[in-house]
């Protein structure tokens, strides 16, 4: 047992034995503490459990899809399966999974803490859009009933509303993306608002941990721009059930309008699945070099200019699309301008490691893989920025293999970000070994999957291909490639199994965790772990979440004690 | 600036490119691919410098600085404005060169000129049909060597894409609206001259197979294509009752007349030219819609119950038609109309061919 001040920490354990409400996790029992909580805590593992579940099944869909494109021609699934399955693991990805991921779970968990708050602003609402979450992944699941649904995730327009039977699985899937919308609408709202009220009144903006500017910029992003995909798919439902032309030609509609829609808002959505990640990277770099971080300003601020410049760069993905050349050039030049924030942060990071005090624990792993992954990810993204480039590369593999760079960045963030607070979550420590192992596994098969799909696509192979015997003749090596790639997502999927496996085995064996393993200086590392049910038992001392100079290591409880001397916080 | 661009192409072009068959890539056999190659040169070698870079700092980093037990926390410097703005400016200047660069190229590549030679495309689900000047359509795209070549293109059904990756040239074709891409293709004494055509759009179940091939000829030879390639076409209108008599011996009677076989074998043909082999099997096969093996003659019921008879008028009014009378348990709607692009010489070809492959 250690607190913050080594004084007060008896007192509040003696306070936690009679309330019971020193650990958030007992602080109350039976499955309808959990389904009616308001604690942001226990909503946060909520969203952890659903979203895990929701990845395991998008995993499921993806190795199907890799097992059929491990040889030419039918391998085990005929061509309309083969269309659902991706569709479904794209939907699932994004709208379940990595949309949701860091803020909804993790963001959950420690952004209020972070702030040294109670909860956040509107503890209802927050319950409300976890069960709408659950309501989307219900509609999604209609739909897979329904006859599935064979659009690719993008729903493009006409062929998401002619093909096919007037119900079929089109309306559902529309409707599970509305109803997600909404639960992430009110996930940015309750954050934003969370962040500009419940600070510590000591705490001025630049006191505030990085992530939580990163969240406070994927919040103004999901109060803008969610409402657009919402009505987007309300016209589109519109459309196939009451036969009103919107969007499709044969009734006097425009397709094209129908993909600026779309991208409206999945182009900033890229940018709500990457910002909190990046804030993510900025606690793990930080705290596991031992250093301030470098250039806070600057990180700060870039995430701000992302999340505006992200909303003015949507034509990006119509360069072949019939928009007029004029139109694509702006959207071209406005696509580097978001370039440079990335670039920025990058430079700040690996500043912040210059001179660090570097330690490899399992969050640093998948941190240092992300600067890797999201390199390659971020570097590709400048071919396909650039118009003449783009027209070859545009809908093949090279863009498929591009996103996945970009998406699985966060997807590394996440489970490094898991690690990093799976102490303070569940109060267990987890085996490093496996941990690492695990870490190191999923990155080599990720980049075996998808490092070799940048070839194929620089060969000339499109996306969404069941088959490709016929490019086999005119695609020298593309059998091999496919072969090899698929392999990648096996090695993945054992990685990623491994990694589970640590955790679950954490639960019931693990060490019990100290307050602060990893030395971190933010106030959820100044309380005990698990928190209690309202967060502090002691009133925090805010100071710079980056200076860690009164921390010191105990080998006793194998974590860091503070000294008690600490920078204040500075208030601006 | 254009001075500068031409410089970096150069070098970049001499450090990577290894002629025109560059192995790893598609060959470039259009008058742009080596210039989107070029720019694509330049992002590369920035690119793995920047990427060596940041990867190789952050490997030495964490050799370098390893913490080890009882090391003191580590302050120094926690921001540096010179260093921010170097950064943040280098980027900066390297993007601009990418970004003005590809405009130049992207404008020259949706800029046809005026003396192109025009083809109309139409895509459907899952076939493509070129239109040539002289009004007579085929399934692979003949186009003549060192000349521009302009392509107007629209979709009966859902939206494809036009893409040959050795051309360089992409371009979603759209139902309801006309979308419009051009090249000049290089003519390549050793080479085959025939090149992938492939729709990269998906457009749904066999997407993946609507790949067709582009064939690239000399002058002559183009013209010369041209001239054969339709024989039913080449039929002068007063001789056809003498063709629909007695093919074979009218076949002889004209040899003129290049490549012009029996009916039922003109039929075969068109049955692949025309797109109908994506969804209609000769082997019984059930795929999208009823397979022609045996079905002229036989009784089939359609979807409101009633019976029809599958003779030539019923074949008629389904390529014309589709819609109007749908044969029981296949979707209504795959099929779009053949109104207006294919003639009823072609029609009776093609009743001729289903006729051949059995009947009841």
């Amino acid at each position: 047992m250690s607190t913050v001040d080594a004084s007060d920490a008896s007192g509040g354990v003696q306070a936690a034995a009679a309330t019971d409400t020193s650990n958030y996790l007992t602080a109350s029992r039976g499955i309808a503490s959990w389904m009616f909580t308001r604690d942001h805590k226990r909503i946060g593992i909520m969203y952890l459990v659903g979203i895990l579940t929701a990845f395991f099944l998008a995993g499921i869909f993806a190795l199907l899809v890799r097992t059929e494109l491990l040889t030419a021609g039918r391998t085990i699934m005929d061509a309309d399966t083969y269309n659902k399955f991706f569709t479904f693991h794209g939907v699932i990805m994004v709208f379940l999974v990595i949309i949701p991921g860091v803020p909804a779970a993790l963001g959950n968990f420690v952004l209020p803490i972070m702030l040294g708050a109670k909860d956040v602003a509107f503890p209802r609402i927050n319950l409300l859009s976890f069960y709408l979450w659950c309501g989307g992944a219900i509609f999604l699941l209609c739909s897979l009933v329904m006859g599935g649904l064979d659009t690719g995730w993008t729903f493009y327009a006409p062929y998401s509303t002619i093909s096919k039977e007037p119900i079929y699985g089109v309306i559902p899937a529309l409707l599970a993306v509305f109803v997600v919308g909404f639960s992430s609408i009110f996930t940015g709202l309750n954050f934003v608002v969370t962040i500009h009220k419940l600070r510590r009144p000591e705490m001025g903006w630049f006191d505030m941990p990085l992530f939580v500017f990163g969240i406070y910029a994927t919040g103004i992003i999901q109060i803008l721009a969610t409402p657009v995909i919402g009505i987007t798919g309300l016209l589109l439902i519109i459309e196939r059930v009451a036969k009103i032309g919107i969007f499709t030609a044969s009734m006097g509609g425009d397709p094209v309008l129908f993909q600026h829609f779309f991208w409206f808002y999945s182009h900033p959505a890229v940018y709500i699945m990457i910002l909190p990640a990046m804030g993510v990277m900025s606690e793990i770099i930080s705290v596991f070099s031992h250093k301030h971080i470098f250039g806070y300003k600057f990180i700060a601020f870039s995430s701000l200019a992302i999340a505006l410049l992200g909303f003015l760069v949507w034509g990006h993905h119509l360069f072949v699309a019939g928009q007029s050349g004029l139109v694509s050039m702006i959207f071209s030049a406005l696509t580097f301008a978001v370039a440079i924030p990335s670039a920025i942060k990058v430079f700040n990071w690996l500043a912040t490691m210059y001179k660090g005090s570097i330690t490899l624990e399992t969050p640093m792993i998948y941190a240092l893989s992300f600067i890797w992954i999201f390199g390659i990810g971020g570097l590709t993204g400048l071919f396909l920025g650039t118009l003449a480039v783009d027209v070859p590369l545009h809908d093949t593999y090279f863009v498929v293999a591009h996103f996945h760079y970009v998406m699985a960045g966060t997807i590394f963030v996440f489970i490094g970000g898991l690690f990093y607070w799976w102490p303070k979550m569940t109060g267990k420590m987890y085996k490093e070994l496996w941990g690492r192992l695990g870490a190191l596994i999923f990155f080599v098969g990720y980049n075996m999957t998808f490092f070799t799909q940048f070839i194929i696509g620089l060969k000339g192979m499109p996306r969404r291909y069941y088959d490709y015997e016929k490019l086999i003749d005119v695609i020298p090596g593309i059998a091999g490639l496919h072969m090899f790639s698929s392999i990648g997502s096996y090695v993945m999927a054992v990685g990623l199994l491994m990694t589970g496996f640590c955790l679950l085995q954490s639960l019931f064996r693990g060490r019990k965790a100290p307050d602060n393993p990893w030395g971190g200086a933010s106030l959820e590392w100044r309380t005990t772990s698990p928190p209690p049910l309202e967060n502090f038992n002691e009133e925090p001392h805010v100071g710079d979440p980056y200076d860690f100079s009164d921390l010191e290591w105990d080998k006793e409880i194998g974590g860091y004690v503070s000294t008690g001397i600490r920078k204040p916080a500075t208030g601006h | 600036m254009n001075a500068l661009l031409g410089q970096i192409g150069l070098l970049s072009a001499r450090l990577l490119a290894q002629g025109s068959d560059r192995g790893w890539m598609p060959k470039q056999r259009s008058t742009i691919a080596p210039e989107v190659d070029a720019i694509f040169d330049f992002i590369l070698v920035v690119s793995v410098f920047f990427f060596l870079l940041i990867v190789g700092a952050a490997l030495y980093f964490i050799i370098r600085y390893h913490r080890r037990e009882g090391d003191p926390m580590p302050g120094g410097v926690t921001h540096n404005m010179p260093l921010e703005l170097l950064w943040s400016g280098i980027p900066v200047v390297l993007v601009c060169i990418m970004f003005w660069w590809g405009f130049k190229v992207f404008v020259d590549m949706r800029t046809p000129p005026d003396n192109a030679y025009e083809i109309s495309v139409r895509a459907q689900q899952w076939s493509w049909e070129f239109w040539y000047p002289n009004g007579i359509s085929y399934d692979e795209l003949h186009v003549p060597a060192n000349q521009p070549v302009k392509l107007v293109m629209t979709s009966e059904d859902v939206l494809h894409s036009f893409y040959v990756p050795e051309f360089r040239v992409k371009m979603d074709v759209i139902p309801g609206r006309y979308t419009t891409t051009w090249f000049e293709a290089l003519y390549d004494d050793e080479g085959s001259n025939e090149y992938p055509l492939i729709c990269a759009e998906y457009c749904g179940t066999d997407h993946s197979s609507m790949i067709t091939k582009v064939v690239v000829h000399t002058d002559d030879g183009f013209v010369d294509w041209l001239a054969n390639a339709d024989p039913l076409a080449a039929i002068p209108e007063e001789l056809w009752p003498e063709y629909e008599k007695d093919p074979d011996k009218f076949i002889k009677d004209h040899p003129e007349i290049k490549g012009l076989k029996t009916p039922a074998l003109m039929g075969q043909k068109l049955y692949k030219r025309k797109g109908c082999s994506q969804c209609h099997s000769i082997d019984g096969t059930r795929v999208t819609g009823p397979s022609f093996l045996g079905i002229y003659g036989k009784q089939e019921e359609m979807e409101d119950g009633t019976t029809v008879t599958v003779d030539a008028n019923y074949i008629e009014e389904s390529i014309l038609n589709p819609n109007a009378k749908v044969v029981k348990t296949y979707p209504r709607g795959q099929m779009n109309s053949y109104q207006g692009r294919i003639t009823d010489r072609e029609i009776a070809m093609l009743i001729e061919y289903i006729k051949s492959l059995g009947q009841k």
